[in-house]
């Protein structure tokens, strides 16, 4: 076990985490220099893509010390956003210690200040690294200065190193294992060990990733899962190299991975423990939560012949994604569809722009919606998250809406404006830290509708990106609920009905119409696109018809092109949606969240 | 079927105009003997067109840059290389500036009986804004002159939607082409072409082009005060007197075939349009080495010929006709986009007459939306 060393890496976006490890991967020798390509732990194209990690990895690096003994080091690659918050939290639970890695250019941000704070709830042992060192505008003795100041940890002990030129790479690898403490725990006594991640594997089920804390698994043994009771024989066990890497056995302090004939990774909860079946730890790991989704919306396939489709790819989808739920929906406007539970936002722009890419799917996604409560006169109380349930007004006897409590890290200067931000947002019960001089600590409670209602944009759009926020779902409140219904040419599109407070009725309204105008194409006739409550009209707007598309010559060499472009555009066409006589365009359903203020 | 087309596209230009996208080369008129000897040999590698065009279409360019003995040549060697109606209509185009009495009798001499002219405008500030090297009454009287000398079939060229152009301007340049009874007139709107000058220009915010609103006022303005003149809009940008509709142009947009000789010309033949190599250069060079200069070519499955009819149908005013189409892909228009059709019928964009599926004016401005029905 004094062999083992469990780390992770943290670091603002761009501060270098992905190349990093990249760097740390190839000193390991683990993946020939012909195989290697950049960002190697994040193999789906769209991580790639936006530079962001949405699955957690694991890959355990063989390592040679000064002290001429080999160490394993296992490095635990954690997804980096508000929505995956809990899974960072178990990654990190994993681990004994991290990198805190700092951009010299850059210096502290709010990420690295809002993980470092992750990193000590679980009293890890951070390790400061100075990144980027070759940079012309890197500035290390400033950035020396923050880390003594703004996070309050001892600079003397801090590495530099560019993860882009491979500079600093062994001393980095030295220090995890000379300040990363072993992992602890007995091999002896039951086994508990904490599942962080689970993946789908088309022929082996799902793969649990886990980290042992104490005792021993191996193959033929049963397993439970403490959450749900169920058992389950051992198929294989084994470490990440960069594949799955068979071994006898995973003992305390270990990280790795568990094959035991579950069927989907839904089966399996991130966070809970496993134990023996014979010999059951007495109580579970801490830190336990079911992730529940908070925002719901409906998906529609654009074609109603590809409804088997994504049937099918939803099913798919969901083996390798527990966070996600979903079930049959209908919609007058839309047809036939499903209606889907999420962690956040961008969890539901991922599901959507994966559905697309990996299945091939034109989709359309309704507008978005948290979970209400309602009670109605007959004393029956009913939980509505999707706006065409919503129920009689007439039968409502009181309304209530999701609370959270956000917690926002920002520099002092921005206090204000973000301050103004949370009270447009209905936040009440506000506190204000000062952790560190110049650094403020915001806690508002706010309805997590207005939160998902284009906050996050805007918050980090405010603070310029020096902002994190972070939230919690607290209770639900009594609130004034109305039903806003978009009519485009007189017809009800219930994908575009939101649950709206009764005060922001009006503007939201007013802004759904000015938004869908932006994003309708002009058609051949006019748009006429109106906000209802009830039976009556709140905000109207007209999109006006384009009166001439046609170009002027069309000859010889003009028709081949002038074709290309029509097929181009009826393609195009296709992925818009048909409401009667009006074609809208898939953006425009997310569109009416988005606010004018930016 | 149709008899044939046969296009010759003269790939030079004295100067060239701001907005013009189409191949020419200037500065090199020394080339043009080169040139013809190269199409000369074109003409000969292309003896599997056998049967009779009843058109002849000599467009460039500028076709008038050639010297009259050039053009006559020429169009001797179209002759005996191909077999071209005794009836056919023969258009050459021509700038006004290079309109002479030698030049409209060798034209007339060479069996030429249209002329299309370059006119674009009869406003200077606007001529010298587009680059062109004529005047609005030297346009004049090359038109007049060409009458004298017996042409009774003169098209003529007209650009609207010019930078600094008003409503005003442009009525009075249809005031002065009607005026001269042209028996045709192409009144195109001003295009943007990527690689043009004007091009440039815009993008930098140079010049100020007219906004889809203001472009849609000239284009009805046109109709309106060329209809009530006597024309028919039978194409977006084509009117003409009655029974003087391009005879050559309508082969374009009904999948007629037509052979086209000269650097950058395109042909269509069984389903199948291939262009030429548009350097002068290259062309020349492929014709050297014996080969025909083809550049590319692409075989048009049921589905492109479906789309260009129904794009190029919806550009002309006769329409589209019902029986043909419903034979040539199958199935029946009108039923398969029931819907979408009587919409538009109710919205005054098209209608059902006679077998065809007709636009109206306002129908023949939206063509491209109308082929996405």
């Amino acid at each position: 076990m004094d062999k083992i060393r469990n780390f992770s890496i943290i670091a603002h976006i761009d501060h270098g985490k992905s190349t990093l490890a990249d760097r740390l991967i190839q000193f390991a020798g683990i993946v020939e220099d012909r195989n290697f390509q950049d960002q190697i732990l994040d193999n789906m194209d769209i991580e790639r893509e936006r530079g962001i990690t949405i699955k957690s990895q694991v890959v355990s690096l063989p390592y040679s010390a000064k002290d001429k003994k080999d160490y394993t080091l296992n490095l635990i690659d954690t997804p980096g956003h508000v929505d995956f918050s809990y899974e960072v939290s178990r990654s990190l639970a994993s681990c004994e210690g991290v990198l805190l890695l700092i951009d010299a250019a850059q210096g502290v941000q709010a990420q690295t200040l809002a993980n470092l704070y992750l990193a000590m709830e679980h009293n890890l042992e951070i390790i400061p690294v100075i990144n980027k060192i070759d940079l012309p505008s890197a500035d290390v003795d400033r950035v020396i200065e923050q880390i003594e100041s703004e996070l309050g940890l001892d600079a003397t002990d801090h590495l530099k190193c560019s993860a882009k030129m491979g500079i600093g790479i062994e001393e980095i690898l030295e220090a995890v294992v000379t300040r990363v403490p072993p992992p602890e725990g007995d091999p002896d006594a039951p086994l508990a060990a904490l599942i962080f991640d689970a993946k789908y594997d088309s022929f082996r089920g799902t793969v649990i990733h886990c980290r042992v804390f104490n005792g021993t698994v191996k193959s033929g043994d049963t397993i439970r899962f403490v959450y749900n009771n169920s058992s389950y024989r051992v198929e294989e066990v084994g470490h990440f190299l960069l594949q799955r890497e068979k071994r006898d056995r995973l003992s305390a302090g270990d990280v790795g991975y568990i094959i035991a004939g579950v069927k989907t990774v839904s089966d399996v909860r991130t966070g809970d423990t496993i134990t023996l079946e014979n010999r059951p730890c007495a109580k579970p790991l801490p830190g336990f939560k079911e992730v529940k989704p908070v925002v719901f919306a409906s998906i529609y396939p654009i074609a109603a012949d590809d409804y088997s489709d994504l049937s099918d790819s939803l099913d798919k989808f969901k083996l390798n994604d527990a966070s996600f739920v979903y079930e049959k929906d209908s919609s007058a406007a839309l047809g036939q569809g499903f209606r889907c539970g999420f962690l956040g936002l961008l969890h539901l722009d991922i599901v959507q722009e994966r559905l697309e890419r990996e299945f091939d799917l034109s989709i359309i996604i309704s507008v978005p919606s948290v979970r209400y409560r309602f009670t109605l006169k007959d004393g029956t109380t009913l939980f509505v998250d999707n706006p065409a349930h919503y129920p009689d007004q007439m039968s409502i006897l009181k309304g209530e809406e999701p609370y959270i409590r956000a917690a926002m890290m920002l520099p002092e200067r921005y206090m204000g404006a973000v301050m103004k931000l949370c009270m447009e947002k209905r936040g009440v019960n506000s506190t204000l830290n000062y952790p560190t001089p110049g650094r403020a600590e915001l806690t508002y409670e706010m309805p997590l509708a207005e939160v998902i209602f284009d906050f996050y944009d805007r918050f980090k759009s405010i603070t310029q990106g020096y902002g994190s926020f972070d939230y919690d779902i607290i209770d639900y409140r009594e609130s004034s609920l109305v039903l806003l219904d978009i009519l485009v040419n007189g017809e009800k599109v219930d994908a575009l009905s939101q649950i709206v407070h009764r005060e922001r009725a009006r503007t939201r309204g007013l802004q759904a119409c000015e938004r869908l105008k932006e994003e309708i194409p002009k058609q051949m006739f006019k748009i006429a696109i109106q906000g209802a409550i009830g039976g009556e009209i709140i905000s109207r707007t007209t999109i006006t018809a384009f009166r001439k598309d046609v170009i002027a010559k069309c000859y010889g060499g003009d028709i081949s092109r002038k074709r290309k472009l029509l097929e181009k555009q009826k393609k195009g066409k296709k992925r818009m949606k048909m409401i009667g006589n009006v074609s809208i365009p898939q953006s425009a359903f997310l569109s009416v969240l988005k606010s004018d203020a930016e | 079927m149709s008899q044939p087309g046969l296009y010759i596209h003269i790939p030079f230009c004295k100067s060239k105009c701001r907005y013009c996208a189409f191949y020419s080369v200037t500065g090199c008129l020394s080339r043009t003997e080169e040139f013809l000897a190269a199409l000369r040999q074109e003409m000969a590698l292309s003896s599997d067109w056998t049967a009779a065009f009843d058109t002849l279409y000599i467009g460039g360019g500028t076709p008038s840059v050639l010297s009259p003995a050039q053009l006559t040549r020429m169009i001797a060697d179209a002759r005996r290389s191909f077999s071209i109606e005794g009836e056919a209509e023969i258009t050459v185009e021509a700038n006004p500036a290079d309109i002479t009495t030698d030049l409209l009798k060798g034209l007339l001499q060479s069996g030429v009986n249209r002329i299309s002219m370059g006119v674009q405008s009869f406003n200077d500030a606007l001529l010298r804004f587009l680059g062109r090297r004529h005047r609005g009454m030297q346009a004049e009287e090359s038109v007049r002159l060409a009458q004298k000398r017996g042409f009774d079939n003169i098209s003529l060229d007209l650009i609207y939607g010019i930078p600094g152009q008003n409503r005003k301007v442009w009525e009075d340049t249809l005031r002065r082409a009607v005026s001269l009874h042209p028996s045709h007139l192409s009144c195109y709107q001003l295009t943007v072409e990527k690689g043009t000058p004007l091009h440039q220009e815009a993008a930098q915010g140079r010049v100020l082009l007219p906004d889809e609103n203001s472009q849609a006022e000239f284009f009805f303005f046109t109709s309106e005060f060329l209809q009530k003149e006597g024309y028919l809009h039978y194409e977006v940008s084509n009117f003409a007197l009655p029974g003087h509709e391009s005879r050559h142009n309508r082969k374009y947009w009904d999948h007629t075939c037509y052979l086209g000789l000269g650097p950058s010309a395109h042909s269509f033949r069984a389903h199948q349009r291939h262009w030429n190599i548009s350097s002068v250069d290259g062309y020349s060079n492929a014709l050297t080495t014996g080969h025909l200069p083809v550049e590319g070519k692409e075989t048009l499955n049921q589905e492109n010929l479906r789309m260009e009819s129904l794009f190029l149908g919806f550009r002309t005013r006769a329409g589209i006709c019902l029986q043909d189409y419903n034979l040539r892909f199958g199935g029946d228009l009108l039923k398969e986009k029931k819907g979408a059709i009587d919409h538009l019928v109710r919205g005054g964009f098209l209608e059902i007459k006679d077998g065809f599926l007709k636009p109206a004016i306002k129908g023949m401005a939206i063509a491209d939306s109308l082929a996405l029905l």
